[in-house]
């Protein structure tokens, strides 16, 4: 399988301070499930931001399909955004606009026809099991149907690689385990998913799936080996 | 995204833009107000001005001041003949004498009637072309040297500084609202962009571009413009028609210049427009550079 995602002796650092992340090194294959795990603060959200390009690495390389995305000329974002969904830990749904249009916003963006976007939106909730909430508000879904609208966003366009940042961290067992199972359908389409979590317990739901674990800004195997996770 | 005129549109309500009334609208309201006077004025005053400027450029009166009767009523023939003789005098009539006298009565009483009184004889000319003034100066000094020459221009020429310094005034308070409504859209601009940094976040991470996100503002605040400056125009439209209609009432004939053309009116129309254009681009340049500075 190719390499969808290439990081080298990659560093961040915020403004003058200490490195939030240090000396990471990866590879993701294409068509792929990760887990990234370490306990808070460890820089995994940070280390998402690089992946769905929201920061740039202060130091080494990170190559998005097959391109050096550190350097990337800023007019070229916007077309490896589109490659990439996100699900964001705090949702980042538009608080004004339908559960509807909030999943209707990334084919919106890539300049689909009004026509053409109502069959996969409805698809889409349907597949997130909220076909009777599309003209709610997000202020008034729950937690776990804010992040279920968050996810059906994330992959109507179908991404090539799917990340998500403490998808499970507002929800109950019962939903989160629900949530995996849309990600590891969606993996089973062929899509890279990177999963950020805490919850050690989620690990095991996905049989396929491989885990690195970020310590102190830092990939616990300096030679950044992917890991399987712990049975 | 797409963008459509109606208010319902995705792309609309994705800036929270929907049914509020906003104070952009009305601050353009209050803009194009006096923008739209400020331009009528300078219009009005442009107008007036040319309209002198034809009225009085080829006028003069010349005026023989002689104590004897006889010579003077003489020369003031012969000085009608050679005048009209000038090329490009279209007129060279001697004043009413019996007019002069009733003019003069209110200072004078019955005494400006008597004949002996000496009363300079005057001719009133109107010349096509300054070349043609010249001419009939010179045609006017040789028949009588002592005559007296006074160009209307000349003496008008106080009143027509003023009425251009009052198209400058104008001109520059046009100017000056563009530049504020250029500055206040900035300020709108980077408002917005902060108060839908949330959103705007989103877009960005979804593949939105720096374009997409610029005509998003570009077209709220065209709508804005567009809806305030039709109301403030259309305000001041009407109190420049109120004006226009007291100044025709007042039979001035220099105020009657002043009097708006249908071009005017079209050039008036044509400010809410412009301005709208104006703040489009503006908001474009505001928020492209503000972008340009994020990732």
């Amino acid at each position: 399988m190719a390499n969808i995602v290439q990081f080298e002796n990659v560093g961040l650092r915020y403004g003058t301070s200490a490195e939030t992340l240090s000396d990471i090194s990866f590879t993701l294959t294409s068509g792929s499930f990760y887990f990234l795990t370490g306990p808070s603060g460890a820089g995994k959200t940070s280390l998402l931001k690089l992946l769905y390009l929201a920061q740039r690495p202060s130091r080494g390389v990170i190559r998005l399909f097959g391109e050096d995305a550190g350097s990337l000329p800023r007019a070229r974002l916007p077309g490896f955004r589109r490659r990439i969904g996100v699900v964001f830990q705090d949702f980042r749904l538009v608080p004004h606009l339908s559960a509807y249009d909030n999943i209707a916003l990334p084919l919106r963006v890539a300049g689909m026809p009004e026509g053409d976007i109502e069959a996969p939106v409805r698809e889409m909730l349907a597949w997130v099991g909220l076909t009777d909430r599309g003209k709610a508000l997000p202020t008034t879904l729950s937690g776990g149907e804010q992040q279920r609208i968050a996810i059906a966003r994330a992959v109507i366009g179908r991404p090539e690689v799917l990340v998500a940042d403490e998808p499970t961290g507002n929800v109950d067992p019962d939903m989160a385990e629900r949530l995996l199972h849309l990600f590891d359908s969606l993996n089973r389409l062929g899509t890279t998913v990177v999963v950020a979590t805490h919850d050690f317990h989620l690990l095991n739901r996905i049989p396929n799936a491989r885990m690195m674990r970020l310590e102190k800004g830092r990939l616990n195997d300096p030679t950044g080996a992917l890991r399987n996770p712990p049975q | 995204m797409k963008f459509s005129l109606n208010p319902n549109a995705p792309d609309r309500r994705l800036l929270d833009e929907g049914r509020r009334t906003r104070a952009m609208t009305w601050i353009m309201a209050i803009m194009l107000f006096l923008t739209v006077l400020s331009g009528a004025l300078g219009l009005g005053m442009l107008g007036a001005t040319a309209q002198l400027d034809r009225q009085l450029a080829g006028r003069l009166t010349v005026q023989i001041i002689e104590p004897n009767a006889e010579l003077r009523d003489n020369q003031a023939k012969q000085m009608v003949a050679a005048l009209r003789a000038v090329p490009g005098v279209v007129r060279a009539d001697e004043a009413d004498r019996a007019k002069l006298a009733e003019l003069l009565k209110p200072w004078l009483g019955d005494a400006g009637l008597d004949p002996d009184l000496p009363m300079p004889a005057m001719i009133d000319v109107d010349v096509r072309g300054d070349t043609n003034v010249a001419a009939a100066e010179a045609a006017a000094k040789r028949i009588v040297p002592a005559a007296r020459i006074d160009r209307h221009a000349q003496w008008l020429s106080p009143v027509r500084n003023f009425m251009s310094t009052l198209t400058w005034l104008a001109a520059g308070l046009v100017l000056l609202m563009a530049t504020a409504t250029g500055a206040v859209v900035l300020l709108a601009a980077r408002s917005g962009l902060d108060t839908h940094r949330d959103t705007i976040e989103v877009l960005h991470m979804l593949g939105s571009t720096d374009l997409q996100v610029a005509r998003l503002f570009q077209r709220r605040i065209a709508f804005d413009t567009l809806i305030g400056g039709a109301l403030g125009s259309f305000a001041a439209l009407g109190v420049v028609w109120f004006l226009q209609s007291r100044f025709g009432a007042l039979g001035s004939e220099i105020l009657s210049g002043v009097a708006l053309e249908q071009r005017d009116w079209f050039i008036l129309l044509l400010l809410p427009l412009s301005f709208a254009l104006l703040a489009t681009f503006a908001a474009r340049v505001a928020v492209l550079r503000k972008l340009g500075a994020t990732l």
